[in-house]
């Protein structure tokens, strides 16, 4: 293994117009750690992701890839790399089945390059990998049309187009907003399952209880600026992160 | 006897999800027949047609590619206005090859489908990365400015054109020729738009971000459908030169830019099948229409307006449904 992080953002700038959406952005990322990033809304979590998936180029910074510099490369070559995110707002192929929708990851060159050249039957890849995030496999919930599936099988779905693409890193973007307890408490396993396999996550969370119970580590973002970084106890003990998400008392 | 309704897909389709098992003849002809009606109906058309009716079957087919060429880009995301650019470039290569150097049609048709192909793709591949309307005022312009170029520095014959052109050996060659190009291109890349690189390519239609967050690069896939789809006009360009015996500058003229998006839309965006099924009411219709003069394109535009307004889904996804719906009398008890 390299000596370098799996992930180093550095100086990090990023502004829409007036707007400073990203200041002074720094970080790195351990292979293997599961970091929670946190913060209220329009603190800057999608625009961090977003810059680090290159969906955005930053004004300032870069950031680094197993000591690589990849700012401000095109999205297709950063999921080449292997880093793979999911996207707050699922937007599946309604009008296909939940298992067509896996092709189009399966088509990528990254999965071509994982499995030595060439995959058999996309469809039947295309099962397994439902069948891993929860479609069950004896039931017709994976040929429904995406339409007709409750938010919480589109999650999974958006979920598992991100472990078709055999990414190191995975990125996941509000992945339990909208869901009902229940259902975060069946992605919840998932996740788990992921670690084990040695995959670093980062998650971007509302639902703190549930991240708290997984997450090594936390970053609360507020205003664009990095206000606390740390393991969950401390980061929730400190006085910033109380101001930012309950306002000064 | 009592009796009852039943539909007949649905026996076929609840057998298998994706699959469908047949399990008799009659299941087979109704996936079959609809299959085998444009073939068989081409056949007996080119056999059954007048002389004349022959040459309004040779541009019905030339309308329903260019159609077909539309329609390809229309489902990988990029609207064009211009299908007279590859129209154009594939009949002044196919002339430029024949007039100056003398090959045959059999030479340079499928060199013109090609090089037309390439040289439309290398025009717009500098504008892939415009979206929507902003992609397809490119595609407008483009084909106007070569008008253009042509008429200033007079190459190619100029505002004359190249005439005197080599023609194909019978009206049969044309006729089987053209067919032949249309089938192979409805069933082909109908089929090709239904595999997986189809599924891409409908995907940057749809959500072009998701698919790049696939690690797949959707400037290669737009670069790919520009092609098949700018062939495909380049061939019917170059086939109507060795029909006409005659290019000049009206290859670039709008009608073939406007005339297939009016056959696709009529027709049915989406299917291929929909777009050739356009061609086929528009370009008849036109035809009829000719003896009232004047007042041709005024009843024309209202059989659009007609169509649009009554069936916006396109004709061909109209009949499919009711096709899908179709019913028949089952016994129940005797």
């Amino acid at each position: 293994m390299s000596d370098f992080p799996l992930l180093g953002v550095r100086r990090l700038y990023k502004n829409f117009g007036g707007v400073q959406a990203i200041q002074d952005l720094n970080f790195e990322l351990a292979e293997g750690e599961l970091l929670g990033l946190i913060g209220p809304n329009g603190s800057g979590k999608t625009t961090a992701v977003n810059l680090i998936t290159g969906f955005v180029k930053p004004a300032q910074g870069e950031i680094l890839y197993r000591g690589r510099d990849i700012t401000a490369w095109p999205p297709y070559k950063v999921v080449r790399l292997g880093i793979a995110r999911t996207f707050q707002m699922v937007k599946p192929f309604y009008q296909l089945p939940a298992y067509k929708n896996m092709i189009i990851p399966l088509y990528s060159p990254r999965v071509k390059q994982m499995t030595g050249g060439k995959y058999g039957d996309r469809n039947a890849v295309a099962l397994d990998l439902l069948e891993e995030v929860g479609f069950e496999r004896d039931a017709l919930v994976a040929y429904k049309a995406a339409s007709a599936l409750p938010q919480g099988y589109l999650k999974r779905l958006e979920l598992a187009k991100a472990i078709a693409l055999n990414p190191d890193l995975m990125i996941l973007d509000e992945l339990f907003s909208g869901l009902s307890l229940a259902e975060v408490a069946s992605i919840l396993p998932i996740i788990e399952k992921l670690r084990q396999q040695g995959k670093t996550i980062i998650m971007i969370e509302h639902r703190l209880k549930e991240l708290f119970r997984i997450a090594d580590r936390v970053i609360v973002l507020n205003f664009g600026q990095k206000i606390a970084d740390g393991n969950v106890a401390d980061v929730m003990e400190s006085r910033e992160v109380k101001n930012a998400y309950l306002g000064t008392e | 006897m009592r009796r009852r309704k039943e539909r007949i897909d649905r026996g076929i389709k609840v057998r298998s999800g994706d699959v469908f098992a047949l399990c008799s003849w009659r299941e087979m002809l109704y996936l079959a027949a609809p299959r085998m009606l444009p073939i068989v109906g081409l056949l007996v058309l080119s056999l059954a047609l007048s002389v004349y009716w022959q040459r309004v079957l040779l541009s019905v087919s030339v309308f329903a590619l260019l159609a077909i060429s539309w329609d390809i880009l229309a489902q990988s995301g990029m609207i064009s206005l211009g299908q007279a650019l590859f129209f154009g470039s594939g009949a002044y290569l196919a002339g430029i090859m024949n007039h100056y150097w003398g090959w045959p049609p059999a030479v340079t048709i499928p060199l013109a489908t090609i090089f037309g192909g390439l040289l439309c793709t290398l025009l717009l591949t500098p504008v892939l990365r415009l979206r929507g309307i902003y992609f397809s005022m490119v595609t407008l312009v483009l084909p106007l400015m070569l008008v253009r170029i042509v008429e200033a520095t007079r190459i190619f014959g100029g505002t004359e054109g190249l005439s005197g052109l080599a023609s194909f050996p019978t009206r049969w060659v044309e006729i089987y020729l053209i067919i032949a190009a249309l089938l192979a291109a409805l069933f082909g890349f109908r089929r090709l738009m239904d595999s997986d690189f189809g599924l891409v390519l409908k995907g940057i239609n749809d959500n072009d971000r998701s698919v790049m967050n696939a690690g797949i690069n959707i400037y290669w896939f737009k670069i790919q459908a520009l092609f098949i789809a700018s062939s495909v006009g380049a061939f019917a360009g170059a086939f109507m030169t060795h029909v006409y015996l005659f290019v000049g500058m009206p290859v670039f003229a709008l009608d073939y830019s406007i005339l297939p998006i009016a056959a696709a839309v009529v027709g049915g965006i989406g299917t291929l099948a929909g777009s050739t099924l356009g061609a086929f009411i528009l370009v008849p219709l036109s035809e009829i229409l000719r003896g009232l003069g004047g007042l041709r394109i005024v009843f024309y535009g209202l059989f659009l307006v007609i169509f649009t307004v009554a069936l916006p889904e396109g004709i061909f996804h109209y009949v499919q449904r009711k096709y899908h719906q179709f019913e028949r009398w089952a016994e129940v008890e005797r």
